[in-house]
């Protein structure tokens, strides 16, 4: 059997960025298996630009960014497969995968970096009545048959749900001389980023219905119609409040889920608010020696936050592999948690072992609904240690807070840190 | 001129197609469809029941049980899964435990081996999912579970194996009899001479029937609605979970699908749209809040997909099974509904037995009873799978990653008799896009396949058939219409 | 004197700017949080620019379009005419990251570049 010192799983942003850093952390067999036949995920089908903005100062589209990676990557050293499907990790990390090529094969991996992505929600998991036509889609599989194959599902759209996907597709399709009707949102807010309403939609004259959801899909064969009404708060359908409209396609961006099937496989233990592995501060999973990163980890909305995260669990992977998980984490488990409800529904990490601690850790977190001029709070088991005033925090964008070793240590004998929004 | 012409494709055509090719004839099946198991026989329970619940005596009585007892054969024969996971009938009110009895009184008299009733511990030991408020329940060893595509795909292939010849999208539009006692049966612009008919047609078999007789048949969608839920959930229970029938029907079912899913229904609605396979909102409601009456609740957002079946609801109380009485060598399998995937090898066999004594058919010498169907990756062991990719290195490139199907399951599946020409049409046949995504990640690489493999154009490749397409037309194909009045 | 208020596309933070004008003349900018939102605000609403994203064909390559988008903003208004000059290009593979694949986009003086490498395959 093969061995290697760190093997990624998924060859999009997370796991380049990743295999980058153990690369540079000194790891010597660093090998990115990647399902698909070429590396950048699901960047190569994000045609659009607003990438990059962070890690390199200027705007990029998806592939730019992706190549940008492939690149260091490369030039670092690592080495990929492609083509190839990972079918199993073993608790001591034995990799099984998979391709025309090699056939069945198994690696010994020193470390083992989760970085698998994301999916999305599909329509069966929404459950919209009506019938089973062609022309339903979610945003991502239009956007692949638009921007790789150049194939055009639809002329007369309508989407449902304003996640980033379905508000730069409505922008897509109605450039590729589409005529998206509406963009229809369950929820009184969008969960698309604002800037993506402004350019997408109000730019095209598409309108966004808040507090709407299709309640009916139509056409035997083919899609020709669906019916929107408004939603109560109860998010129940409004009788009296429908609106048909013809249509031939159905976009529906309604979530992404974590792709953990892998880690389920393996025994990672999972969030059930993230539906990605529950990580400490170096980004290990409940396995030792196999560590998560980037949207199977929990959704992001910047690749950019994507890359430095993936970096920082590349750089950790790396030094679990060089030392054999011979050392242990540090022994002061200091364990993070949000406060749950309509605040915080998570936090990234979920421990931080204090002692062997970077000087400082970013937790990342989702809100559950909309807050304006709120303070996100960090308490130190009753000490309040962080207060910051925010404009505004939404479900639809990710935020984080930086907490110091020096923070940590001046407390002693600290538990637990929470993560809170506090209003006045 | 055919000796007969079978209409329909469905599970019941299909298995009169196999038994008849066991015979030296020359037999057509005419479907309106574009591939094999797409009407009645595609959305059901998916369920081989014992035979307990039809009223003894009855056609129901009696080809439920045959079928049943025909199924470990047919499946091995056919090479396709097939699981006697057993069926549990519970009951939620100490009162009603004599309704039990009863049905194992029935099931005794139609002939049902194994049946008994099951209490308190034993029960929960059993099946420790079930609600806290099951008090007994009926157990029939026999149930099983099966997937009915497959069943259907391995029938009808084997029939074409064996010389039976199958046409798609020949929608039947007439029936003559003619002087010399010849059908002439009108498809599409074709017309196929046959010496019998055997009307298979689902819920449109009264339609066929009532062209050729005066006795008229009248067949009713009867719908129903089912959630499938993610493979996570799929050893919440092991048996089939049925409810004690009431005066609204069976109730709804809660049971592993023999692919490893957890499947819960179904509702029960007459319609009066043949085609008509929507969800409502209602429906799905119902099931989920029926499903919970005899298991422990199971999360809705678990839930894959949601779908509706019709049932071919019949008007005499029993399948409407023989020769029409106006109508010599006009053979009826009519108002197949439940237990009629259990029953479809019978009735086939039955209609097969007819055709052979009025026909004066003799038997083939080289009848090819076994069927190879297309080996499923997902199943197979570390070593099956290397002995695979080194055979055909397309089964090393997975396309469905959820349910683990490779690019050398849907070639074989293209390649092989009878074979997909449409997504759907894969997708019975592999599994690909039956997973929790929904073929979001696959139904680009399946389609690039279907084109590489069919030559059909993009633009003319279909979901199921007919105006299912999947794209329009490229991109950049009207550059003068792109992006116009907007922006 | 008019008040416009815009939610900023400069980066993914999206801060709500207020402008107030007196005809062209720009009065004041508030609500930017850096320099981006600052300079956007003042073109938005005299002169609206974006950078153009789509694909364009490409003939004898490993795929069947290349992504491509403009090298930098082009007027809002011109989008539908840089669109039309987009979808009737033909190119031939390969194609590099960068190439050039238009000079002078629908007369802004802007050039179309590719943003993905595609492979010539025989």
């Amino acid at each position: 059997m093969n061995s290697v010192d760190v093997v990624i799983i998924g060859g999009g942003p997370a796991g380049l960025a990743a295999a980058v850093s153990a690369k540079e952390a000194g790891s010597g067999k660093v090998l990115v298996i990647e399902r698909n036949n070429e590396l950048g995920g699901i960047l190569v089908q994000c045609i659009h630009n607003g990438f990059g903005l962070h890690t390199f100062g200027e705007e990029l589209t998806g592939p730019e960014y992706a190549d940008r990676y492939i690149k260091k990557a490369t030039e670092a050293g690592a080495e990929f497969l492609l083509n190839t499907m990972v079918l199993d990790i073993s608790g001591d990390r034995v990799v099984t995968a998979m391709n025309e090529k090699d056939g069945l094969f198994q690696i010994k991996a020193g470390a083992v970096i989760l970085a698998m992505g994301c999916r999305e929600r599909p329509r069966g998991a929404l459950n919209i009545p009506g019938s089973r036509p062609a022309g339903i889609y979610t945003a991502g599989t239009a956007q692949r048959l638009i921007n790789i194959e150049g194939l055009m599902p639809g002329k007369e759209v309508v989407i449902l749900g304003s996640g980033d996907i379905g508000l730069i597709m409505a922008r897509r399709m109605t450039l590729e001389g589409a005529h998206v009707n509406a963009v229809v949102e369950l929820m009184p807010y969008s969960t698309g980023l604002r800037r993506n309403i402004v350019q997408c939609l109000d730019d095209f004259n598409i309108p966004l219905l808040l507090s709407h959801t299709v309640i009916r899909t139509e056409g035997k064969e083919h899609l020709t119609g669906v019916v929107v009404a408004e939603v109560g708060p109860d998010r129940k359908p409004v009788p009296g409040t429908e609106i048909h409209y013809d249509c031939d396609c159905l976009l529906l961006s309604c979530g992404l889920i974590p792709e953990n099937e892998l880690s389920r496989q393996t025994g990672v233990a999972i969030s059930p608010v993230t539906n990605g592995p529950v990580v400490d501060d170096t980004f290990e999973t409940s396995i030792p020696g196999v560590f998560s990163c980037g949207n199977v980890l929990h959704v992001h909305d910047l690749v950019d936050y994507v890359s430095e995260e993936a970096g920082k669990a590349g750089r950790y992977a790396a030094v679990y592999a060089r030392k054999h998980g011979a050392e242990e984490r540090g022994s002061h488990r200091i364990e993070v948690c949000a406060e749950g409800g309509r605040g915080v529904r998570y936090t990234v990490p979920s421990s931080i072992y204090e002692d062997s601690m970077d000087e400082k850790v970013t937790v990342r977190f989702r809100v559950g609904s909309v807050f304006k001029w709120a303070y996100i709070s960090v308490y130190a088991d009753d000490e309040r240690i962080l207060h910051q005033k925010k404009k505004i925090l939404t479900p639809g964008e990710m935020c984080q807070v930086q907490i110091t070793k020096e923070q940590l240590q001046s407390i002693s004998g600290l538990k637990k840190l929470t993560v809170k929004i506090e209003e006045e | 001129m055919y000796d007969a012409v079978i209409i329909g494709a469905g599970v019941t055509g299909a298995a009169a197609a196999r038994e008849l090719s066991r015979l030296q004839a020359k037999v057509c099946v005419l479907e309106k469809g574009e591939d094999v198991c797409v009407g009645t026989s595609k959305a059901n329970s998916a369920i081989i029941h014992a035979g307990y619940d039809p009223v003894p005596g009855t056609l129901m009585a009696k080809l439920n049980i045959e079928g049943n007892e025909m199924m470990d054969k047919l499946c091995a024969d056919l090479d396709i899964p097939f699981q006697r996971n057993g069926a549990l009938i519970v009951c939620t009110d100490p009162a009603e435990e004599g309704k039990l009895d009863t049905l194992l009184q029935r099931g005794i008299e139609n002939g049902v081996k194994g049946l008994r009733i099951v209490k308190g511990e034993e029960l929960r030991e059993m099946e420790p999912n079930l609600s806290d408020d099951v008090t007994a329940a009926l157990y029939a060893p026999t149930s099983g579970i099966i997937c009915p595509f497959e069943l259907t795909c391995g029938m009808a292939e084997n029939a074409c194996e064996n010389g039976v010849q199958f046409f798609f999208d020949q929608k039947v539009s007439g029936i003559i009899h003619d002087q010399d006692g010849l059908y002439h049966v009108k498809a599409g612009d074709k017309e196929y001479v046959t010496r019998a008919v055997i009307n298979a047609a689902g819920v449109y078999a009264d339609e066929i029937h009532n062209m050729v007789s005066s006795e008229k048949i009248t067949i009713r969608p009867r719908r129903g609605e089912y959630c499938l839920y993610d493979k996570e959930l799929g050893d919440h229970v092991t048996h089939t979970i049925f409810q004690l029938p009431t005066d609204k029907g069976k109730g709804v079912l809660v049971t592993p699908t023999v692919h490893g899913n957890m499947l819960a229904g179904p509702t029960s609605d007459f319609i009066t749209d043949k085609d008509d396979t929507s969800t409502t909102a209602e429906g799905i409601a119902e099931v989920l809040s029926k499903e919970c009456i005899s298991v422990k609740p199971l999360s809705g957002r678990k839930i894959i997909t949601s779908f509706a079946g019709l049932r071919a609801h019949g008007d005499k109380g029993d399948f409407i099974i023989g020769e029409a009485e106006d109508a010599p060598l006009f053979y009826d399998l009519a108002g197949i509904e439940s237990p009629g995937l259990t029953s479809s090898p019978a009735i086939g066999k039955m209609a097969a037995e007819w055709a052979e004594k009025a026909l004066g058919l003799k038997r083939k010498e080289d009848f090819r009873e076994k069927r190879k169907g297309i080996p499923h990756f997902a199943e197979l062991s570390f070593e099956e799978r290397q002995k695979l990719i080194r055979e055909d290195p397309l089964y090393g490139q997975i396309v469905c990653r959820c349910e683990t199907v490779t690019e050398g399951e849907i070639v074989n599946a293209i390649r092989r008799p009878l074979g997909a020409r449409s997504l759907d049409g894969v997708k019975r046949r592999t599994r690909a896009g039956m997973g929790r995504c929904q073929a979001g990640f696959c139904s680009p690489k399946v389609i690039d396949i279907i084109h590489r493999e069919t030559g059909l154009p993009y633009e003319k490749i279909t979901k199921c058939g007919g105006d299912s397409v999947i794209v329009l037309q490229h991109t950049k194909e009207q550059a003068e219409d792109a992006g116009e009045e907007k922006a | 004197m008019e008040k416009r208020e815009l939610t900023c596309i400069g980066c993914p933070m999206g801060c709500s700017i207020t402008v107030e004008m007196e005809g062209k003349d720009i009065l004041s900018v508030a609500g930017n949080s850096c320099r981006i939102g600052d300079r956007y605000a003042r073109t938005e609403v005299i002169n609206p620019v974006r950078t153009l994203t789509t694909t364009a064909v490409v003939e004898g390559g490993d795929l069947p379009r290349v992504s491509v988008r403009t090298a930098a903003n082009v007027p809002k208004g011109k989008l539908a005419e840089c669109m039309k000059a987009i979808n009737a290009l033909r190119l031939k593979a390969p194609v590099a990251i960068g190439d050039i694949v238009l000079h002078d986009i629908a007369g802004t003086g802007v050039d179309v570049v590719a943003t993905k490498n595609i492979r010539r395959v025989s």
